[in-house]
């Protein structure tokens, strides 16, 4: 789950991390408000949306009046916007951090997340803040610095220095750096977060440190013992067909492609997608159905994949274990007669009972098509688009 | 022959009395695994599927010599749970549960090196050494005593490769699923590791997934280590970055993790991969042919 930056800079500063001066606006007359409760003459206008690259897109501007603040906010607010992290719909923009200008003399960058090859808490730093990390990452990796952290000591001030010394920091920004990322570490743990990046980090030109953007995400798997963090959730930022499959207990993630995948397991559902991929289709979806698959779940799971308009065509992938096939078979015939199916579906079914599944399928009188195996299955719904 | 667990192993089950505990057990019992004891704290001294229910993994380790501990704990305690089996004497703790919180597993990885015991999983569908002991949620019926050990970190496109060995007589010596998460227990090298060790595993199957480079960790060390003839599938070719793929591990991160680049390690290693999850079967088939 992501938090926006003004989400994150709150969270930052009850954690006692230094953040830029800012407030959210719906409104360009909250912007214009804001801007006034702010005082100075230099604002920020920053569209507040779940992805990186809102610069380059429009998504931050600098204003140096009230009218330039509305104007700004009167231009984002209601709007889409279309970063290289959004993919071509953009994300809309219903709400906008107006902050205090921030005169800037260095910019740095920090993140934590964790490290699953270390099995530990990672904070990297770099001199190369303001940039894409992953060009830095990938082009000059050697100014980006690491160190893990025991779980049993926690982050050690050695190792903070070790960071503030590689960012090259003098002795008053050290002071402050330390116990800035010391916090940072305890609001990660505390947080159950994933993902925490400050990009930039600054150093302002009266030399005290300041985050200027501020990105969490905090792990799904943690969210219900995160509950006043869960309550932030911001699901216009989220794509619509995965929220309601949530709803109904099903993971889906959308992809660009026409042939949509109905299988139980997600390991299974990631290969029916690169098995259609492999004949020459092109995936629609990932959707696992998990264990449970009642023809309850299996209906919604086809409302699901055909609220899609792209979708011409269906494959069902499921290994029956615990799920007997000839279930699967009942759900699938229920759900075909309730919703009216218009796309081709091809069924492939293994495991318990799979006879007795596929004996109710070729009586059904539906027009679903059975395939033998894997194989069998991908080449007949690639054939059917 | 086979690796870990045999005919011989005594089971407990912690969250033996819940709703999927005891559902699975009683699956597992059927098969003919030695389930000797469940624990729930707070039932101890109840019966449940016929088996004796302690409040600890200590008092039921103490009075039924159980090594093994089958986990069905829900998210939220199950890393409690795994650490209790590690102090309670447990040896292999194999951790069904999905959806525990990652920084959970941090920490249990880091007192889990102060014994001396595995961890298989979490989010897994557990181990199973076909005819003798079926530890998990795998439909037994698709298992075959046979020659081929599978690793994978799937459920139910294990039951794939599975099914293809037992189709072409190969059979299984035993199934390890590692499971789904990112910071988990056994890798892929550990069972490599096993199998390459067991007399009775003929050939090595790997099943992988986007997300981590313990696939290819797994490469640089079959290169080195591993004279037995090895097949490796890797799902989420399709997968978009940045996006997770129902397994919490199962995420392009930061250009790392794809499948892509998981493949051309294993080739590089000289690994025989298959691109299509129905050739496995076939591939391990060639190679011990």
């Amino acid at each position: 789950m992501n938090l926006h930056e003004y989400q994150a800079k709150q969270l930052f500063a009850r954690y006692g991390i230094p953040v830029t001066q800012g407030e959210v606006a719906a409104t360009p007359e909250q912007a214009v408000a804001a801007a006034g409760h702010l005082g100075g003459d230099l604002w920020v206008v920053k569209a507040q949306v779940h992805a990186g690259g809102r610069g380059k897109a429009g998504g931050v501007k600098l204003a140096r009046s009230a009218e330039e603040v509305s104007a700004a906010a009167e231009a984002m607010l209601g709007q889409r916007l279309v970063t290289k992290q959004t993919g071509a719909e953009g994300l809309p923009i219903n709400q906008v951090f107006v902050e205090a200008g921030s005169p800037i003399e260095r910019e740095l960058y920090m993140s934590m997340l964790v490290d699953r090859g270390q099995e530990q808490i990672a904070i990297m730093v770099s001199q190369d803040g303001g940039m894409d990390i992953e060009e830095v990452a990938a082009n000059t990796p050697e100014r980006i610095i690491t160190v893990t952290v025991h779980p049993a000591a926690g982050l050690q001030p050695y190792q903070a220095r070790q960071l503030g010394f590689a960012l090259g920091l003098d002795k008053d920004q050290l002071k402050q750096f330390v116990p800035l990322v010391q916090n940072l570490y305890r609001l990660f743990d505390e947080s159950d977060a994933s993902l925490v990046e400050i990009n930039p980090l600054i150093v302002n030109t009266d030399g005290d440190l300041l985050a200027l953007d501020a990105k969490i995400n905090i792990e799904d798997n943690a969210l219900f013992r995160q509950p006043e963090l869960q309550a932030q959730r911001d699901k216009s930022q989220e794509d619509p067909m995965e929220c309601s499959a949530a709803e109904h207990d099903l993971n889906y993630v959308s992809l660009e492609g026409n042939i949509a995948c109905m299988v139980n397991g997600a390991g299974l559902a990631m290969a029916t997608m690169d098995l259609i991929k492999l004949h020459g289709g092109e995936p629609a979806n990932f959707l696992d159905v998990g264990g449970g698959a009642t023809p309850d779940r299996v209906a919604a799971a086809f409302t699901l994949i055909l609220s899609n308009p792209a979708v011409k065509a269906i494959l069902v992938n499921i290994f029956g274990g615990i799920v007997r096939c000839d279930d699967i078979a009942t759900g699938i015939i229920q759900a075909v007669r309730e919703i009216g199916i218009s796309v081709p579906v091809v069924v492939r079914l293994e495991g318990t009972n799979v006879d007795a599944g596929k004996a109710l399928l070729a009586e059904s009188g539906l027009d679903i098509m059975a395939a033998d195996d894997l194989t069998d299955a991908a080449c007949k719904v690639v054939a059917a688009v | 022959m086979s690796v870990l667990v045999n005919k011989d192993s005594r089971i407990l089950c912690q969250g033996l009395t819940g709703r999927q505990g005891s559902f699975h057990a009683e699956q597992c019992i059927e098969y003919g695994t030695q389930i000797v004891a469940g624990v729930t704290p707070g039932r101890g001294g109840e019966q449940h599927l016929g088996v004796p229910v302690f409040d600890t993994v200590s008092a039921a380790v103490a009075e039924t010599g159980a090594t093994v501990s089958m986990l069905f704990v829900p998210a939220p305690f199950a890393a409690d749970a795994i650490l209790a089996a590690a102090d309670g004497g447990i040896e292999l703790i194999v951790c069904i549960t999905e959806g525990i919180p990652v920084l959970d597993m941090v920490r249990v990885k880091a007192v889990l090196k102060d014994y001396d015991c595995r961890l298989i999983g979490p989010n897994c569908p557990g181990i199973i050494t076909p005819g003798e002991c079926k530890i998990g949620i795998m439909p037994g019926f698709i298992h075959q005593p046979g020659k081929v050990g599978i690793i994978s970190r799937s459920g139910t496109l294990t039951y794939e490769a599975v099914y293809q060995t037992t189709r072409n007589g190969l059979g299984q010596t035993t199934c390890i699923g590692i499971g789904g998460d990112s910071v988990r227990g056994m890798n892929f090298i550990d069972c490599l590791d096993l199998f390459e060790q067991d007399p009775a595993t003929e050939g090595i199957i790997m099943v992988g997934e986007i997300g981590g480079t313990d696939e290819e960790a797994a490469a640089r060390y079959i290169q080195k280590h591993v004279t037995k003839p090895v097949v490796a599938y890797i799902a989420g070719v399709t997968a978009p970055a940045g996006k997770r793929m129902g397994h919490a591990g199962a995420i392009i991160s930061g250009g790392e993790g794809t499948a892509a680049a998981k493949y051309e390690a294993l080739e590089a290693a000289n690994v025989k991969t298959v691109r299509s999850p129905a050739e496995l079967g076939n591939a391990m088939q060639e190679l011990l042919g």
